[in-house]
């Protein structure tokens, strides 16, 4: 059974190859199918060994498969061993399941585009380098795969990179991830140093044995988060994520929603045995989490472009998920990821499917009155938003409410996590439904030429396949307070049970009082955004002069870009500047030059004794054997 | 009657010293080359003497060895003056200095 663990990894690269090597044979509908058909095959075998999983007792679901020993140096063994437990089942799912519904509508969207084999052999690349991540058992491997889905991301970002500032936001995402590479890096060699392994499964087994080593557990977990903070965007490493959306927008889907920018929670959740065992760290991803969580969703409240708008909704998202981990519930932080990938794979889809309609239009200033052009779109936007907002009965609710429990219970009743979760909430509720108003409902504004049309139904399918999963993926973990059985949460405790996944012994009574709370305020969200426009459409203008202090720092992203233009890339720019035109050309550059020149001159003044003349050289000669015989006598 | 060795040495040195100014200030090379041989018959009779007061014979074999070399470097040399004659039209080295700077 273990042994088809590789084929899910297989699969992809596959398709990269047969479409990176190939391509120039394919046509454009091949090429796509090869694509999907390989990331389909990766899902079906994950399907299949999940279920097979299943079928094993609870302590002992772990399928494990060595491939080959690829670093071989003294004490370091890298192996390459994938390994399927509850974690990366759900992981695996996840990605090739939203993968594959991405990779289908990826041919609709792309079609006609000249590069559309480049795109897809980049897309199976990042599957198969996304999959290394979450299967492998040990660090370097994940690493590869780290980097992998980094590379992919920063080609994908500028896939179209005649346009200059789309391949200027590649490199942005890049360099912005190398800081938390470098962290990541030294977290890998301290592990090494102590533990003697990379392997992640030793680890966890090893790490309660330094459990009094504090001090080191909190270093290397920190490194490993800001490892993570670089990876899922959080502050203050989020900047590269807003511009990331200058990409294709199904890549927005994949890769900066639903699967890549997770990896930081996926890591943390991973490695849960040594995170818990320092509680410094687990405060500050807590706190790391929940700014971040505030602070994108005020963002996100202004934004005029509709995937700017989910590009923060991400980040903001993605705070929750810390936020969750930062407080010890782990499990409830892997739910939001999964929800949170449904959803908004859903949205982002959505989004393309708008932004196709309208003919590459992203302003959402220039859309309005679109559900009636676009039912299909509308619909599963409308499900998309509703399931974010955490209206009861979608999936958003119940991951949501189970990272606000997580917070309360934390924080042993109401406290400031908390209540900047809720506010977040409520904020996620009022620019969600913002953006679904300012689109679907009101005056149409876009100009007169335009024809908003649906999009083919190859698009629209895996649209109404997310919307189904944003429904139904809450129903994997219904809590117990609800009549549920969490069944989530259960399936994933092995793995995390290192820690207190989630204690639902508490009152059931408060835990219903603060889904009511939760509700209530995405509700009064939502009815504000409805207040503001649809019902009174001028009242928008009114707000932003009345607070325009408030609304140009959020609409201008709080500066943070210019910040960090001013304090980091500036003050570089110069100090390299400095050594260019300083240490580089005066000084290092006029001594090699000083000693070419020099030894050029010498050549050309000693070059003259050679007069061709036969009984110069006689003479010299001469002179010569006398004075060593001279020497010789003197001695 | 024995020649006495400081005889032969200064023989030999004048001869030496002959070869060396021929050989720097001659400017006909056949001359020049001439004067080589001059050197190398001073060294064969510096040898034969020494090889005599030492009553070693292996002096005597050095002589014949550089005879023959002697030999061997006329054919070689005056094949190269030919040469040089018959590019050139001269055989004064002063005017033959084409492989300088």
């Amino acid at each position: 059974m273990s042994e088809l663990l590789y084929l899910i990894v297989l699969f992809p690269l596959i398709g990269f190859l047969v479409n990176g090597l190939l391509g120039r044979w394919l046509t454009e509908r091949q090429s796509g199918l090869v694509a999907s058909l390989t990331v389909a095959g990766s899902f079906l075998i994950s399907a299949w060994l999940l279920l097979g999983l299943l079928t094993l007792p609870e302590q002992t679901r772990r399928l494990t498969q060595t491939l080959f020993t690829w670093i071989p140096v003294g004490e370091l063994q890298v192996h390459v061993t994938y390994v399927l437990d509850p974690l990366s089942a759900v992981m695996v799912l996840v990605i090739t399941g939203v993968g594959l519904l991405i990779h289908i509508y990826s041919i609709g969207y792309m079609r006609g585009d000249p590069g559309v084999r480049r795109y897809f052999a980049y897309l199976n690349l990042f599957m198969f380098m996304m999959l290394n991540l979450v299967l492998s058992d040990n660090l370097v491997v994940l690493f590869l795969g780290w980097e992998g889905v980094g590379l992919c991301s920063y080609l994908l970002i500028g896939f179209w990179f005649s346009d200059e500032s789309k391949a200027r936001a590649g490199m942005k995402a890049f360099i912005v991830n190398r800081i938390g590479d470098a962290a990541f890096i030294i977290a890998m060699i301290m592990l090494f140093d102590r533990f003697g392994t990379l392997s992640m499964g030793d680890i966890a087994w090893l790490a309660p044995g330094v459990s009094g080593d504090t001090q080191l557990l909190t270093t290397i977990t920190m490194l490993l988060f800001i490892g993570a903070v670089g990876k899922s965007a959080q502050v203050p490493l989020y900047v590269w994520l807003p511009d990331a959306m200058a990409g294709p927008t199904p890549v927005s889907a994949l890769i900066h929603a639903a699967t890549m920018v997770t990896a930081g929670v996926y890591l943390i959740a991973r490695n849960a045995a040594l995170f818990s065992l320092a509680p410094v760290t687990m405060a500050t991803i807590a706190i790391v989490g929940v700014i971040t969580a505030l602070f994108a969703a005020t963002i996100a409240v202004t934004q005029n472009d509709i995937k700017k708008v989910l590009a923060y909704s991400t980040i903001s998202q993605l705070g929750y998920m810390f936020m969750a981990l930062g407080t010890g519930a782990f499990g409830a932080a892997v739910f939001h990821l999964m929800t949170h990938a449904f959803f908004k794979a859903l949205l982002f889809l959505g989004a393309g499917s708008v932004i196709h309609g309208m003919g590459d239009e992203q302003d959402m200033r220039k859309m309005g009155n679109l559900r009636h052009s676009m039912p299909i779109t509308f619909g599963v936007m409308l499900v998309g938003v509703l399931a974010i907002s955490g209206i009861p009965g979608l999936s958003g609710f119940f991951s949501k409410d189970e990272i606000l429990w997580a917070a309360f219970e934390h924080g042993g009743g109401v406290n400031l996590i908390y209540l900047a979760g809720l506010l977040t909430a409520g904020l996620t509720a009022f620019y969600m439904s913002r953006m679904l108003f300012l689109t679907f409902f009101g005056q149409s504004r876009w100009a007169d030429g335009k024809q908003p049309h649906e999009a083919p139904s190859v698009m629209t399918v895996p649209l109404i396949i997310l919307a189904f999963l944003a429904i139904a993926g809450g129903y994997l973990g219904v809590p117990e307070a609800l009549g549920g059985h969490n069944l989530l949460h259960h399936f994933l405790s092995p793995v995390l049970s290192a820690t207190a996944a989630g204690g639902h012994m508490a009152n059931e009574a408060v835990e219903m009082l603060l889904m009511l709370i939760s509700v209530g305020v995405a509700g009064s969200g939502i009815y504000l955004a409805f207040r503001i426009y649809i019902d009174k459409p001028e009242t928008a203008v009114t707000l932003q002069e009345k607070f325009p202090l408030l609304h140009r720092l959020s609409a201008n992203k709080f500066y943070v870009d210019e910040l960090y233009r001013a304090i980091i890339i500036r003050p570089f720019e110069m100090v390299s500047e400095l050594f260019w035109k300083g240490l580089d050309v005066k000084i290092i550059d006029a001594a090699v030059n000083g000693a070419g020149r020099a030894l050029s001159n010498i050549g050309g003044a000693v070059r003259m004794i050679q007069t061709g003349r036969l009984q110069h050289y006689a003479s010299m000669l001469l002179l010569g054997v006398a004075f060593i015989l001279i020497m010789i006598m003197a001695s | 009657m024995v020649v006495p060795i400081h005889h032969v040495i200064a023989i030999a040195a004048i001869l030496f010293t002959i070869g060396v100014m021929g050989v720097l200030f001659r400017r006909n090379a056949i001359i020049v080359f001439m004067s080589v041989e001059i050197m190398l018959n001073a060294v064969n009779l510096a040898f034969v003497g020494f090889s005599r007061f030492h009553g070693n014979i292996d002096g005597q074999i050095f002589v014949f060895f550089i005879m023959t070399l002697a030999a061997a470097e006329v054919a070689v040399g005056l094949a190269i003056i030919i040469s040089l004659f018959r590019n050139l039209s001269t055989t004064d080295i002063s005017e033959i200095n084409r492989l300088k700077y």
